[in-house]
């Protein structure tokens, strides 16, 4: 019996344990999930928490529910990958062998790795949302929040969805406005890029969405820490920002089994052909979503599109033969704006985002780069199509692969 | 594509002066694009172009943080080295592309 070992029951574990379940013939192959606990978060509905739109119990399942039945899934404290025995060691020093281990162990905000932020503000004026905690805890705040200044800050990249903090401040201008502050806050964004995204279009589009809800952004602002004395975050070129409340988009990094497994970077981030996701250290080893160390965003979209690639290069891989499938760096994210609306950007390694339609060219029905009702539909419509298609490998109306059809450049 | 003359050596440039092809840099290179920067280089500046240079040869993103930890210099004395926006001006010296930041 060869054994297929799965690390991490997130997005993509979760998404690829379905997707083997299906080919992996049950009289030859063990499958087996491995994870620290089992809780499932659906993490894009961290972002509507601190304003009320999500509740806590909106964004919490079992993991165990949505894996296939003949799943080994095992909670543990999980201690070490050695890849050269093929072999993960848990916590209490068990062992088991693994004939092909997919890595999908995903990313960790590490507030821990900037001085100021896990003080004795933690969680009372300096939030992070990324996590359940955070993001309940900031709602809280929220309640009684009667003005000042608020700042939202990005330590460092790479950070898992990349959008998600620029519409934390487009959701915050929105919901003051509805609380009739908004004339007592002042809104804030550092950011260490050099413009509110990356891509020259959507940087243009989403700047000019900022200077109109009036948010002061800061860019090329490298976090240092911040000094509590003093309230304000500093930069290492010595830039001061004053908050009231500060939100932060802590260090992301890899999980810490990847630090002492030998097949990470120095954020501990699994180092894989971008195209195929198969480890450049160890053939049998591949990685998927967060933890892999691709050169596109950290996002839900870029772990399901690439999970079609991986899933026919691991068929190839047990069938001994060359892996074929190409990963392209396809991703797609919605951007909620505020007020009910959203825009959507869909983009590649190589393509930025352009405007246009999606999925379906000259129909949409969403609009690319275009602030739209209907995209805002299209963000709340994800959630039962994550927990009920995505995770469960149904089939979705999209392409995993990217495509210019639909937009005009 | 522009092309630009530093020490002798013919350079192809895109319209923010960074290097197109990285073969074409060498040491009085980069000492050319200092001074036009108003910058001395001593060997801790050539230290950290190395260091550049070697991890986009191997295909690595760079990242101000990894320099941090390179051994070479901290990252409050990278921002001494290469004032206003470290990153930008090393690599620009360093005779590689832009970093891209992948989002």
């Amino acid at each position: 019996m060869k054994r297929f070992v799965i690390l991490g029951a997130g997005t993509a574990g979760t998404m690829m344990a379905n997707k083997m379940d299906k080919y992996l013939d049950k009289s030859e192959w063990e499958i087996v999930v491995l994870d620290r606990n089992n809780t499932h978060y659906y993490q894009p509905g961290f972002l509507f928490i601190p304003f009320g739109m999500y509740k806590a119990k909106d964004v919490v399942k079992k993991k165990s529910a949505y894996l296939p039945k003949r799943v080994n899934f095992i909670v543990a404290d999980i201690g070490k990958i050695d890849a050269d025995r093929n072999t993960i060691i848990y916590g209490d020093g068990k062992e088991l062998v693994y004939d092909i281990l997919i890595v999908a162990t995903g990313t960790v905000p590490s507030p821990s790795e900037t001085p100021g932020y896990l003080g004795d503000r933690w969680y009372k004026n300096i939030f992070d949302f990324y996590t359940f905690e955070g993001a309940v805890a900031l709602s809280e705040h929220f309640e009684s929040f009667k003005g000042g200044k608020l700042v939202v800050t990005i330590t460092e990249l790479p950070y898992k969805c990349p959008i998600a903090p620029l519409e934390f401040v487009f959701l915050a201008d929105a919901f003051f406005t509805k609380k009739g502050i908004r004339d007592k806050v002042e809104l804030f964004f550092t950011t260490p890029m050099s413009g509110a995204f990356t891509k020259p279009i959507a940087t243009k589009m989403l700047g000019a969405l900022l200077e109109e809800k009036r948010i002061n952004v800061v860019t090329d602002f490298y976090v240092e820490g911040v000094d509590e004395a003093k309230n304000v975050i500093r930069s290492y070129d010595g830039r001061e920002v004053e908050f009231d409340t500060l939100v932060v988009v802590p260090v992301n990094l890899g999980d810490e089994l990847i630090a002492s497994s030998g097949l990470g970077d120095d954020m501990n981030y699994v180092v894989v052909d971008k195209e195929t996701l198969q480890s450049t250290i160890k053939p049998n080893v591949f990685a998927i979503g967060d933890a892999a160390n691709l050169p596109t965003s950290k996002a839900g979209s870029v772990a399901h599109f690439a999970s079609e690639v991986l899933f026919e290069n691991l068929k190839a891989y047990i069938a001994g033969q060359p892996l074929a499938h190409k990963f392209d760096g396809h991703a797609n994210c919605f951007i909620e704006t505020g007020f009910g609306k959203a825009t959507l950007i869909d983009f590649d390694y190589t393509h930025e985002p352009y405007p246009g339609e999606y999925p379906v060219a000259g129909i949409g029905p969403m609009t690319l780069l275009g602030v739209t009702r209907i995209n805002h539909w299209g963000k709340l419509a994800f959630k039962p199509i994550y927990w009920e298609f995505l995770l469960k490998d149904r089939k979705m109306p999209v392409s995993n692969r990217f495509s210019m059809t639909g937009k005009r450049v | 594509m522009a092309q630009k003359e530093y020490a002798g050596v013919m350079v192809e440039v895109n319209n923010e002066g960074y290097f197109e092809n990285s073969n074409q840099w060498n040491k009085e290179v980069a000492a050319a694009i200092a001074k036009e920067n108003n910058l001395e280089l001593t060997d801790k500046h050539y230290q950290v172009m190395d260091f550049l240079r070697e991890r986009v040869a191997k295909g690595e993103a760079l990242t101000i943080r990894s320099i941090g930890k390179s051994g070479i210099v901290d990252i409050k004395g990278f921002y001494e080295l290469f004032p206003g926006a470290p990153l930008k001006l090393a690599t620009k010296l360093a005779g590689l592309k832009k970093p891209l930041s992948c989002v």
